[in-house]
């Protein structure tokens, strides 16, 4: 059953008690797309990435993701769509207990009845795939950021999965790191033919590789394109996010008092 | 007045929290056991669990019940052979360590040691976000982190209560026949005549099963609902420690009164 | 750490572990002495059983033979019934006595069987009949400060 939306999103909202976080998400990825959720800090994104992995339930609006309302699956339908699923999370989140095998291999001893054998040659496949087949043995404490990311991208991708997502991917990474993890992202995503999603703040990695950007501001899909057409666009807030300005429709200053009536203070006393 | 209410609404709300705190624990419980499974299918798990919490306590436990035999056997005479009774020093030994100070003391020990070790292992996996990585890869973390925990622990507190017991009874033996001069016959045949397998020893290691209970369910919940920062792990390992060692007092007392006065036929 | 060197030790805790509990049962409890066989158990009214506790010891010629199996209260004469679980591999003819005895000075309290004559012997559900309260220490001290006051009583009228 092929889906031709892999992610529905609509009129999607959050809320932290009696913080919202989304107040009204619209937005769709394609099968095969490599899609970019842009923003600044606290915007919301990595509150969508939950909502999609059914970590979070929204209180409001609809999440349909694999053709599944994510809100409304038992525990156990929940666990089958994630297998579907593959994450990579901020910083890695390796298991620091075990090997960089051990932990590609997780998901394959957990979910799978493979043989030995069988696991040991997909396991380093995967970690082939990412340059790391050399570091099988390693713990995670011995690796470095860059090397743990890429651990975490094979580990994420161990069982073929057809949406996979990455938050905040390129987080603390020096330059050829950067670079590398981005051009992996791409190249997994194709030569598995799988849908991804990733939720950054780093636009000009991002923008090379990525077919679709959605740009979140406080809580809403302000912009979304292409990326020539986000390089070409006019719209403000997409302009001050891809040039880094200092002002914008995201304020400079936080909300205080006039200058001169909090000088006022320091000159009476 | 306002002073007076304030504190009273702050005080209610303190122990609303603590119920509210309570009950979610002990559903996290409830779950945790029905979800046991792969605890034991996979046993594996459990053993390594069972090395880290229980082997790796060995040294303290046997050195501290040594050392409580042996103070346990200096005091004991100095009392006893003011009355004459000084061949029941190995009664006294016995009787004390495998009633009360075995379960008691290593159970104390174990949740400073084990405890705090597993609440901040679970709360630093939950900080650095292993937990949600597990559950997004579709495997429960509590059957899979938590559960072998919980059973390690209740399977190693029993064999360290035990063991602290017989360290303590030869410490004191040490310290009676070989030290003082009690006799040594006297020593053994008073203990043996005095100390009963049912109502000592079995109630000695009923307590300390318990014990074992509690002070794991509390480390492994603490650790599973710490706040996933710095602080909030610290915070936890040093709450798992104090309610961990206050419910050891507490059972004890309940469990030493049912235990020990409730069958004498009064 | 590789997979069998923690396999190893946890082995060798289970193992320290299960043999500190057979010392403790063994060599410091009374596992040994216990004895699978079967018990069987007789009844004694006592006017006072003192501080007698249930599993307190039953000797005779004081070895341990049994154990204080139940107290109980009879409203009707007011006195304590004992029952008592005497193991099987040892018999009593059915007039022994039953005497409520303290160990040492002031130590525990337990019953002593003095065998009788009789050729026929106690059976599960038998009563002993010949029994002896335990003595109670006020009533002795009582007794002695009034024999002392007796005696000088009797000495001042005789020298009078």
């Amino acid at each position: 059953m092929a889906e031709e939306y892999i992610v529905e999103i609509e009129s999607l909202t959050f809320a932290y008690d009696t913080r919202p976080i989304l107040k009204g998400v619209d937005l769709v990825i394609r099968r095969g797309q490599l899609v970019a959720i842009m923003g600044g800090s606290g915007c919301g994104k990595t509150t969508l990435l939950r909502i999609i992995g059914g970590a979070l339930r929204p209180t409001g609006g609809s999440a349909r993701v694999l053709g599944s309302e994510m809100s409304s699956l038992t525990k156990d339908r929940l666990y089958e769509q994630r297998r579907r699923m593959g994450m990579l999370f901020q910083f890695g989140a390796l298991f620091t207990d075990m090997s960089v095998f051990e932990n590609v291999a997780f998901q394959m001893r957990e979910h799978t009845d493979l043989p030995g054998e069988q696991i040991r040659d997909l396991v380093l496949m995967k970690l082939d795939a990412v340059g790391l087949r050399g570091a099988a043995e390693l713990m995670p404490a011995e690796l470095s950021g860059g090397m743990a990311r890429r651990v975490a991208l094979a580990r994420a991708v161990a069982l073929d999965p057809t949406l996979i997502m990455y938050d905040e991917p390129f987080a603390g990474l020096d330059p050829i790191s950067l670079g590398v993890i981005a051009r992996l992202i791409r190249r997994l995503n194709d030569s598995l033919g799988a849908t991804s999603i990733i939720v950054t703040h780093d636009v000009q990695e991002t923008l090379q590789i990525v077919d679709y950007v959605y740009f979140v501001s406080e809580g809403r899909v302000v912009a979304s394109g292409t990326p020539e057409e986000v390089r070409k666009s006019e719209e403000p807030f997409v302009r001050q996010f891809v040039n880094g300005e200092l002002d914008g429709p995201v304020a400079f200053h936080y909300p205080a008092n006039d200058y001169s009536a909090d000088l006022d203070g320091l000159r009476a006393a | 007045m306002d002073d007076v209410s304030a504190f009273l609404r702050k005080l209610g709300r303190t122990v609303t929290d603590k119920l509210w705190r309570l009950g979610f624990a002990s559903r996290f419980f409830v779950y945790m056991l029905m979800h046991s499974g792969t605890a034991f299918r996979r046993f594996r798990l459990t053993v390594r669990e069972i090395y880290f919490t229980g082997v790796l306590s060995l040294i303290i436990i046997l050195v501290s019940g040594l050392f409580v035999g042996m103070v346990l056997g200096l005091q004991g005479y100095d009392t006893l052979q003011r009355y004459g009774s000084s061949e029941a020093l190995g009664v006294l030994v016995a009787l004390s360590l495998v009633r009360e100070l075995g379960p008691v003391v290593a159970g104390l020990l174990f949740a400073s040691r084990a405890g705090s070790a597993i609440t901040a292992e679970i709360g630093l996996m939950k900080a650095t976000e292993q937990i949600s990585a597990m559950e997004m890869m579709a495997v429960d973390p509590i059957a899979r982190v938590v559960a072998p925990r919980f059973w390690a622990g209740v399977i190693s507190m029993p064999l360290l209560a035990a063991l602290f017991s017989a360290a303590g009874i030869f410490g004191g033996y040490l310290v009676g026949v070989h030290l003082i001069g009690v006799d040594q016959g006297a020593f053994w045949s008073q203990m043996q005549a005095a100390v009963d397998v049912r109502q000592d020893i079995l109630n000695g290691v009923i307590k300390s099963v318990v014990f074992g209970v509690a002070v794991t369910w509390i480390a492994v919940f603490e650790g599973y609902d710490a706040p996933p920062t710095a602080e909030g792990v610290s915070r936890a390992t040093t709450r798992t420690v104090v309610t961990s060692s206050l419910a050891i007092l507490a059972l004890d007392f309940v469990l030493t009164a049912l235990m020990f006065t409730g069958g004498n036929g009064k | 750490m590789n997979r069998s060197a923690i396999d190893l030790w946890v082995g060798v805790l289970v193992a320290m572990g299960l043999a500190a509990l057979l010392f403790l049962a063994l060599k410091v409890g009374n596992l040994a002495s216990i004895s699978t066989s079967e018990v069987y158990q007789v009844q004694a009214k006592f006017a006072n059983i003192g501080g007698l506790k249930v599993r307190a010891p039953i000797k005779s010629a004081g070895v341990v033979v049994g154990r204080v199996a139940e107290v109980r209260f009879d409203n009707e004469s007011y006195e304590a019934v004992v029952m008592l679980n005497i193991d099987g591999r040892f018999k009593f003819p059915r007039d022994t006595a039953a005497k409520i005895l303290t160990s040492g000075l002031l130590g525990e309290q337990y019953v002593g069987l003095e065998a009788g004559g009789d050729t026929a012997m106690l059976k599960g559900g038998d009563r002993v009949r010949l029994t002896q309260s335990a003595v109670v220490l006020e009533n002795l001290i009582s007794q002695f400060m009034f024999s002392k006051a007796q005696e000088s009583g009797k000495d001042s009228k005789d020298s009078k």
